[in-house]
């Protein structure tokens, strides 16, 4: 750091396992809550069983657990804009991005424009963003 | 220690923030309120009841941060800024208003 | 004696199922439960394994599992049955004995 000026570093959550049946979907969210205040270059990836954290019309009623399939709608609220999805993972699981909610994020440079924060990616693709972070975070 | 409302008693943690936000009133946020000698005013409902529909909404309460832009887009610029807010709840705009709101102290922040 | 294997584990992380499938009997019945049952769901790279092992073994999976992760339940591969937590208890006690596959 210098003068004030903050280092922006890019840091990576890694998601990969699937909600409820283990604590790391929840614990990887609230980690990147409580991180977006510290304004760095966040991404997130769901990849493996990491992408059924991201299904729609989740009902955890009958298994007693909190839902917090809704929070990550609130993502774009923490400026966390990058969300990849590795291909390869939603096809072994016979998914696609219908399936997953659709997250978006207010662009504040462009009048508050919706885009989207989900970004589809090869396995190849992934590997190089991967490659481009300072630290990753596994979940 | 339990707040007492209308006679009848609910849990709180050692912060006072509600155990169970099911069993919130508005009441609820009027005595919490009054007990920290600062009735609420209009002004201050917005707030909480904004913190109530964001936390139906996304299942969390949200960071100060996050708490003061989406004010301003909801409410107006004059109100979407720190200052009016700590004017509001001097205890952190974030703690103090989700406490009155029944949500639970947001994770990490002011 | 006919036993009831539970696997809570996805197949996608661990080889539970597999292991189970390999040394479940036949006659035995298998409940896939928790983040095992994204093994039930069609169209995985798994579901014809699940198909096959169908021929002799018989497979449920627990419906307020899949409503949890928001899978649903006319998405399940032909022939497993949903059933719920009563359901689960009586197929414990239906069965001789009890196996969990962690």
């Amino acid at each position: 750091m210098e003068d004030g000026d903050q280092v922006i570093k890019k840091f990576m959550y890694m998601n990969r396992k699937s909600p409820y049946g283990t604590i790391y979907a929840l614990e990887s969210l609230e980690v990147v809550l409580i991180a977006a205040a510290f304004d760095q270059d966040v991404s997130l990836v769901f990849a493996d069983d990491g992408v059924y954290q991201l299904m729609k019309g989740q009902n955890t009623e009958e298994i007693g657990m909190k839902n917090f399939s809704p929070t990550y709608s609130a993502l774009g609220d923490y400026d966390i804009k990058k969300i990849y999805i590795e291909k390869e993972s939603l096809e072994e699981r016979g998914l696609s991005l219908d399936d997953l909610q659709d997250l978006k994020y207010e662009d504040e440079d462009d009048d508050w424009a919706e885009k989207d924060s989900i970004h589809l990616v090869s396995r190849e693709e992934l590997a190089e963003v991967i490659d481009q972070q300072d630290v990753v975070f596994s979940f | 220690m339990p707040i007492e409302v209308d006679g009848q008693s609910y849990e709180t943690d050692e912060e006072g923030y509600l155990a169970d936000l099911n069993q919130w009133r508005p009441e609820l946020a009027t005595a919490m309120a009054d007990a920290d000698g600062a009735p609420l005013t209009e002004d201050h409902w917005e707030v909480v009841n904004f913190l109530r529909e964001y936390y139906e909404e996304y299942q969390i309460a949200p960071a100060v941060r996050v708490l003061t832009k989406a004010i301003g887009k909801k409410l107006g610029k004059e109100k979407g800024n720190s200052k009016y807010l700590y004017e509001l709840f001097p205890y952190g705009p974030a703690k103090q208003a989700c406490k009155y709101a029944g949500l639970p102290k947001p994770t990490g922040c002011v | 004696m006919a036993m009831l294997h539970t696997v809570n584990k996805s197949p996608f992380e661990k080889n539970s199922l597999d292991s189970c499938m390999r040394l479940a009997k036949a006659g035995s019945s298998v409940l896939l439960i928790e983040d095992g049952v994204v093994a039930a769901m069609k169209g995985t790279k798994h579901s014809n394994a699940v198909a096959d092992a169908m021929t002799d073994v018989s497979f449920y999976v627990l419906g307020p599992d899949l409503k949890a992760r928001g899978l649903s339940e006319n998405n399940v591969v032909d022939g497993i049955k949903v059933v719920d937590y009563s359901g689960f208890v009586d197929l414990a006690t239906e069965h001789e004995s009890v196996q969990a596959w962690l």
